[in-house]
């Protein structure tokens, strides 16, 4: 009977396990510092963007500040991780729709008033209050800037960084 | 004391200004120019632009120096070197900056309230009254922006999806580089023979 | 004296415009050109928003209840588009640049100007 290889050689110690995943999560062993610190600020640069897009009426802010950040959390996982990986994560068709949608949002929000009575972009008719319907005209159309600018901003990194 | 701010960072800026002219190298010039872009933000601030300077900052010295990167990466890295400097435009750069020196000297004193700028009834001082009647925000600039000069800011948002589409077209999404392969340890991807080409992205 | 002081912005801002003009007129690079046009659009920024300071203002975010001096709001909208254009401008200038360096092989201008006169296209 073949003697079983005694366990202690085969078991991996823990410090092994956490290197194990490390190399698999971030296989470039040069870059695992930047690699780890990017990982763990692209959440907060999202969210700021998020809170910047939406509080643009109460401080500084509003939609191209917003969507330029969100678009430099996407330009910065592309360079540290790799173009390919941030293709993956955010894809070129999507970001074609995302350019066309902020300018449709924008442009239709001045349709709908159109339709609803008043003039081209003219808010007071969105809602049953002036002061309701310049609140919710505004967010559509500060959601839409924000929307296009940063597609169009990660399309062109991806342009710009991207090699056959 | 704002003052005397302002004028240590417009001093500044005319330095980097002088960097940049006098530089044969691409990328320093560039890296320059990010950090033109900070200075006139910090600037904008000392000035009450705190939207513009948000906006400043985030676009021109962090994404436009992004695309400088990418598109030097493209192409070389530095000017051709040149035998002498063109005269003639000096001459005309120097004549053009007299003039205009000259014609700054009717122009209202910084900060002036009394100004043409600041006494119209219906811009500044109409904003800055009624807009919070009217639309309720307290933050003037998105009011107008949005609101008032919605019109303006529609245009604004075709000119970037424009400019959008253009670049889409004109580089695609996948592009040969000048070297065929990528370094060893770069943290981009390496390339792969990709059988579909830039037509077919669309 | 007082006016030198009152009027340094404006002479400062008209150096930085100056120093990009020379930058896009005097260098055949076509990088350099798009450096230079940085410079001037954002000389061109900063006196715009100079026009628009009041002494003693402050950001025009409405503070309630407070009587504040605001500074002027409209000269700041303007250059918000003004930025973002010219960042859209720059991004379209330099895929272009990046395409006549495909086709062409370099980037200064003499040069393209000579490979134009030798092969005029059609």
């Amino acid at each position: 009977m073949r003697r079983a290889i005694p366990r202690r050689l085969t078991q991996t110690t823990s410090r092994a396990n956490t290197e194990n995943t490390l190399v698999k999560l971030y296989p470039r062993q040069r870059h695992r510092v930047l690699q780890v610190v990017t990982k763990l600020v692209i959440p907060f640069v999202l969210m700021f963007g998020l809170y910047v897009q939406f509080h643009g009426d109460y401080g500084p802010g509003g939609g191209f500040q917003a969507g330029v950040l969100f678009a430099s959390a996407f330009i910065l996982h592309g360079l540290i991780f790799g173009l390919q990986q941030t293709r993956r994560v955010l894809s070129p068709s999507v970001l074609r729709v995302m350019m066309s949608l902020g300018v449709l949002l924008y442009a239709g929000t001045g349709a709908l008033t159109l339709l609803m009575g008043g003039n081209l972009l003219d808010y007071d008719v969105l809602a049953h209050d002036p002061l309701h319907g310049q609140h919710w005209g505004i967010f559509a159309v500060e959601l839409g800037v924000g929307i296009t600018v940063t597609g169009v901003i990660v399309t062109l990194f991806y342009g710009f960084a991207s090699k056959r | 004391m704002e003052t005397v701010v302002a004028i240590v960072l417009l001093t500044f800026l005319a330095i980097v200004a002088v960097g940049i002219i006098v530089l044969r190298d691409l990328l320093a010039a560039v890296v320059l120019l990010g950090l033109y872009s900070l200075i006139a933000a910090g600037a904008f601030v000392v000035m009450d632009a705190v939207d513009v300077a948000f906006t400043e900052a985030a676009v021109g010295s962090g994404v436009s120096t992004i695309l400088f990167l990418g598109a030097l990466s493209f192409t070389k890295h530095e000017q051709k070197p040149r035998g002498n400097d063109s005269i003639i435009a000096l001459i005309f750069v120097v004549i053009t900056g007299g003039l205009l020196i000259y014609g700054t000297l009717d122009m209202p004193h910084y900060g002036r309230a009394d100004s043409a700028a600041q006494m119209h009834p219906d811009l500044a001082v109409r904003f800055l009254e009624v807009s919070i009647d009217e639309v309720g925000m307290p933050n003037v600039v998105t009011s107008v922006l949005a609101s008032y000069r919605g019109y303006d800011t529609l245009g604004e948002t075709l000119v970037v999806f424009a400019a959008g589409i253009a670049v889409l077209s004109l580089l695609g999404l996948k592009r040969r580089r000048p070297e065929e392969e990528a370094p060893e340890d770069a943290p981009g991807d390496t390339p792969k023979i990709d059988p579909d080409d830039v037509q077919s992205q669309y | 004296m007082s006016q030198a002081i009152g009027l340094y912005s404006y002479w400062i801002v008209i150096v930085l415009m100056m120093a990009g003009l020379y930058i896009m007129i005097s260098r055949y690079n076509l990088v350099k050109k798009i450096i230079g046009l940085g410079v001037f659009q954002t000389s061109i920024f900063y006196l715009y928003i100079t026009m628009g300071k009041v002494d003693g203002g402050t950001a025009p975010i409405l503070v309630e209840g407070k009587e504040l001096v605001y500074s002027n709001p409209v000269p700041h909208v303007l250059i918000l588009t003004a930025i973002v254009v010219g960042v859209a401008t720059s991004a379209v200038a330099l895929a272009l640049i990046v395409r006549i360096y495909e086709s062409y092989d370099t980037i200064e201008e003499d040069e393209l100007k000579a490979i134009e006169a030798l092969e005029p296209d059609a």
